[in-house]
């Protein structure tokens, strides 16, 4: 019930939902990350380190499976470069009911942006530049410590 | 140890993996990024603020303070910035 995927290849919105949606679930939700095109961007580059990178995403899969009641998980990031519109990454939960595939679809989207080895790099016409990570960030994936029971507390 | 090195860190040092065999005095990472910042101008520029800096000991996160053991691989990188 757990699928993760760190892949070159485009994200198939409809694949992916069609897989959850086979779980026998009564909601399914789902992010998406598109690579944005303001401040002049030109393409995006991902990097990551191989074999870490999956195991990590497997943790964030498992730690959310332990905290809520899940029927399926997926996780897909892609690699290399992409273009402004393209999709970057892809998180879907499948669950009996929305709270749970609403939350733990947020808390898997917090925990990767920290706890996932990928680096962004920004290419701007000539000019090329490593994304600076964001505190915002921290504080997103940290709420999820703080508050046990109440994930949107804050 | 297999050293491993990631974006900007990569780019600064010239290579993304090389083998090393620290000094018995590097007990923990920060100790390995000194070390490392001595082998030459581009690892000097690439460690020059440990603050910018994190790592894995075998593909787990640690904190630079973490002793490296009888790590076989670990990398050095900047703050993640994925998703």
């Amino acid at each position: 019930m757990i699928r993760v995927s760190v892949d070159p290849a485009p994200i198939e919105l409809a694949v992916e939902v069609a897989a959850l949606e086979e779980r026998g679930a009564g909601g399914i939700a789902t992010f998406t990350g598109v690579v944005r095109g303001d401040d002049g961007v030109t393409a995006l580059e991902l990097e990551h380190y191989p074999g870490m990178t999956e195991q990590a995403l497997i943790a964030i899969a498992e730690a959310a499976t332990e905290r809520w009641s899940l029927l399926g998980v997926t996780m897909v990031h892609r690699v290399g470069v992409m273009l402004p519109g393209e999709r970057i990454v892809f998180i879907g939960t499948a669950a009996h009911h929305r709270r749970e595939a609403l939350d733990a679809c947020a808390y898997l989207i917090d925990r990767l942006k920290t706890d996932a080895p990928f680096w962004k790099r920004e290419q701007t016409g000539e000019d090329a530049r490593w994304v600076e990570a964001r505190a915002g960030d921290v504080e997103a994936s940290g709420r999820w410590n703080e508050a046990e029971n109440q994930p949107f507390s804050d | 140890m297999d050293l491993l090195y990631f974006a900007w860190v990569r780019e600064r040092i010239g290579t993304g993996q090389e083998q090393r065999d620290p000094p018995e005095a590097v007990v923990n990472v920060a100790d390995l990024i000194d070390w490392l910042a001595t082998l030459s101008p581009g690892h000097a520029e690439a460690m020059a603020e440990p603050a910018r800096l994190r790592a894995a000991i075998d593909q787990k996160f640690v904190a630079l303070d973490a002793p490296l053991g009888s790590a076989r691989e670990v990398a050095i990188f900047p703050p993640v910035t994925g998703g």
